[in-house]
């Protein structure tokens, strides 16, 4: 008979030791699988290492990846710590990229500070807006926000696809090649945003700003009375409501700040990547959903969320890199759920202290068990 | 898009392009059309809302539809292609084997929160992303080179008692494939089960009070377990749909976030199977709406009636949130929380 304690604190060896455990088994599970159909594991894995991050400028291309992740971590950690799973950070990012192509097509030539501040400021504006029609029914009309951002996600796809495939909008490009194939119209030179040289790699600007709102937002969530409303609003919304605090207002509040995060990497992508609209491409990447594994592993800790988005961003852009027939599409993705699926069957272990226990023992009463501990059989 | 059009249009008996014979003048008008688009777009939602309305019961929320279905579609297309025997037989794996991936899927969640419990909502969210459209069903569609060429055994249509061309109800009631009828028996006998059955009794009990449940000597986690799988093999189901008849051609998320859907519907219909039917349908409609009207060279944009199904969601979530429609007919009362023994 197997029998599960609820730990009443956690030793300080189990905080690292099952993360650790956690990542180990995902490899090990990750190695399995690709010996069973037919590939190399340690040689997939050294591939993974060198690509994303000890070949040469690998580290920068990995900084590039990790950006949007590192903002579509953020939007997810901000929002799940008040139990609003805002599942819509894909979304809100598309609607990020689309406003700050717009201000960059319209502010291009001026001076670089400008611009670049009107496209941070009209994506998170646009990031934000999105986010708050999911935040404004969730607080006044008690709508499930898991399948209202889901959702959202699609039409804002469709959107910016119309935008650029299905119209002649202000953002598609009617000249040159545009005439003969659909396509974005690109921000001028002047408006691509800046990037910092550190000798072995480079620092994109947008990858510094999302490092710099990290630290904010662990600020906030610390230390001021808005984080405090989000913890307690999260972990015991009636006592939040017979506290006095507003839930409604901050559960708009907190879902357009995470929106409005998600849309500034929409606007990172623009400025820093791709400097034009690229649904498509948007699409494809599916950010909004790998910040969530981010966000989750990084247990929604947002200078934790710095590190894993390094990590990701290292697996995806070693996945694009070494795409072929032997490194096969979805490899990456299944690497993340793996680490993701590892590491929360793990909390398991920090969570409870498991024994085993003669069977006439285990249907004695619970409160036998060390301090008053709650124990279960399982 | 293009492949399903086409395919649609040959399946759909008064296609412009054949011949009209008896009977078949009247089925060719566009409320026939709609509707026969609605049932063949609505099956896979049907099948896989009626999996997670199942689990949905016995309180456990799974978010992995999108990633189970998948999971189902990359099954039976690699045993379309790779299975051997008469063409029913080869169709007749590629379901089971669609089955049996959906609910080893299911299965993974099960164990993550029930066992191991993990908050159930972030669970499911990374078994989609596990097995979804950029994880282990691309992989797999990749390892396997499905994409490579057509599913070659098929879901054929079924000329029931040659009624076919009856006129409207002939292609609507007669003129369908196994897995749509088997979705109407479905619809029937989860109906008796849930509501006329004992064990369908102890099901709604487990979901809405396990502590009860639990005191009258049911296991709540068996029942957890065991719903939250047969969930997956309906969503598994559903997947192997796509291969099987709407896509013949592999393409990595080919399911096209249709397991979200499912997940709105279960809200939609009030965790009834009639009323999950009747809102699968409506998706179908809505989701075929645009190949439809292409079709008949209506100029609307396509992006604009894509979006409808999505759009469409989220108002009727917001009506059935309503604190009018959630007084009626509410979510089992203990969706997404563990049962703990010592916690009651």
């Amino acid at each position: 008979m197997i029998r599960l304690e609820r730990r009443v604190d956690q030793p300080r060896w189990l905080k690292v030791a099952v993360p650790a455990g956690s990542v180990l088994t995902a490899l090990l599970a990750g190695a399995v699988l690709l010996s069973l159909t037919g590939h190399d594991a340690m040689e997939t894995y050294q591939l993974l290492l060198e690509r994303g991050f000890t070949s040469q400028g690998a580290f920068t291309a990995t900084l590039t990846a990790a950006t949007p992740l590192l903002f579509t971590g953020l939007c997810a950690a901000v929002a799940f710590r008040m139990r609003v799973f805002n599942i819509g950070g894909e979304g809100q990012l598309i609607m990020g990229a689309v406003g700050a192509s717009a201000a960059g097509i319209a502010l291009g030539d001026g001076p670089v500070v400008i611009t670049v501040l009107g496209m941070i400021l009209a994506g998170a504006i646009c990031g934000a807006v999105w986010a708050g029609i999911a935040g404004a029914l969730k607080a006044w009309a008690n709508t499930n926000e898991i399948i209202t951002t889901l959702m959202l996600n699609y039409v804002a796809a469709n959107l910016a696809t119309y935008l650029v495939f299905g119209s002649k909008s202000y953002w598609r490009e009617l000249g040159g090649t545009g005439a003969m194939f659909p396509q974005g119209k690109p921000i001028a030179e002047g408006a691509h945003w800046p990037s910092v040289d550190f000798g072995n790699f480079t620092m994109g600007f947008g990858f510094f700003l999302g490092s710099v709102i990290a630290i904010g937002l662990f600020v906030v969530f610390r230390s001021t009375r808005f984080g405090f409303q989000v913890q307690v609003i999260g972990d015991e919304p009636r006592a939040a409501r017979y506290a006095g605090m507003r839930t409604k207002r901050a559960i708009f509040g907190l879902m357009a700040l995470s929106g409005a995060i998600a849309g500034i990497g929409g606007a990172s992508d623009v400025g820093d990547t791709r400097y034009v609209l690229d649904p498509k491409a948007l699409q494809q990447a599916g950010y909004g959903y790998a910040g969530i594994v981010v966000a989750a592993l990084a247990r929604l800790n947002p200078i934790a969320v710095v590190f894993v988005a390094i990590l990701m961003g290292g697996l995806s852009n070693a996945g694009r890199a070494l795409q072929g027939p032997d490194f096969p599409a979805g490899l990456v993705g299944t690497l993340q759920g793996l680490l993701l699926v590892f590491t929360l069957g793990g909390e398991l272990f920090a969570r409870y202290r498991i024994r085993r226990v003669a069977a006439e023992h285990a249907a004695a009463d619970p409160a036998d068990t060390p301090g008053g501990a709650p124990a279960v059989t399982a | 898009m293009i492949a399903a059009l086409t395919h649609l249009l040959a399946q759909v008996p008064d296609a412009p392009t054949t011949v009209l014979t008896s009977g078949r003048g009247i089925n060719d008008n566009l409320f026939v059309i709609i509707a026969i688009s609605a049932i063949f777009y609505g099956t896979p939602l049907l099948l896989a809302a009626l999996g997670e309305m199942l689990t949905e019961r016995s309180g456990i929320l799974n978010l992995g539809v999108e990633g189970m279905m998948l999971m189902g579609a990359v099954a039976a297309a690699w045993t379309s292609i790779h299975a051997s025997g008469p063409g029913w037989s080869v169709v007749l794996q590629a379901l089971v084997a669609s089955m049996v991936v959906g609910g080893l899927t299911a299965l993974l969640h099960a164990v993550l929160v029930i066992t191991f419990r993990v908050e159930q909502i972030v669970s499911g969210l990374a078994i989609t992303i596990l097995a979804g459209a950029a994880g282990l069903s691309s992989y797999l569609a990749s390892t396997w080179e499905l994409a490579s060429g057509p599913v070659p055994h098929r879901l054929d249509l079924l000329d029931v008692g040659g009624l076919a061309d009856t006129p409207v109800v002939g292609p609507l009631l007669f003129h369908q494939n196994v897995l749509t009828y088997f979705s109407w028996l479905l619809v029937g006998f989860l109906w008796w089960y849930l509501f006329r059955s004992r064990t369908g009794l102890h099901l709604r009990a487990v979901g809405e009070s396990p502590a009860t449940a639990d005191a009258m000597g049911i296991h709540v986690n068996r029942y957890r377990y065991v719903h939250t799988v047969i969930g997956g093999t309906l969503a598994g189901l559903g997947g192997a749909f796509f291969p099987l008849a709407i896509i013949p051609l592999w393409s990595d998320g080919v399911t096209g976030g249709r397991g979200w859907i499912a997940l709105a519907l279960v809200i939609f219909g009030f965790w009834r199977p009639e009323l999950i039917l009747a809102g699968a349908y409506l998706f179908g409609a809505f989701s075929s709406l645009s190949l439809t009207l292409q079709a008949r060279n209506v100029e609307v944009p396509t992006q604009l009636l894509d979006s409808l199904p999505y759009l469409m969601t989220i108002i009727v979530l917001v009506v059935v949130s309503t604190g009018w429609a959630r007084r009626r007919v509410g979510a089992p009362a203990a969706l997404g929380t563990a049962y703990e023994r010592e916690a009651r």
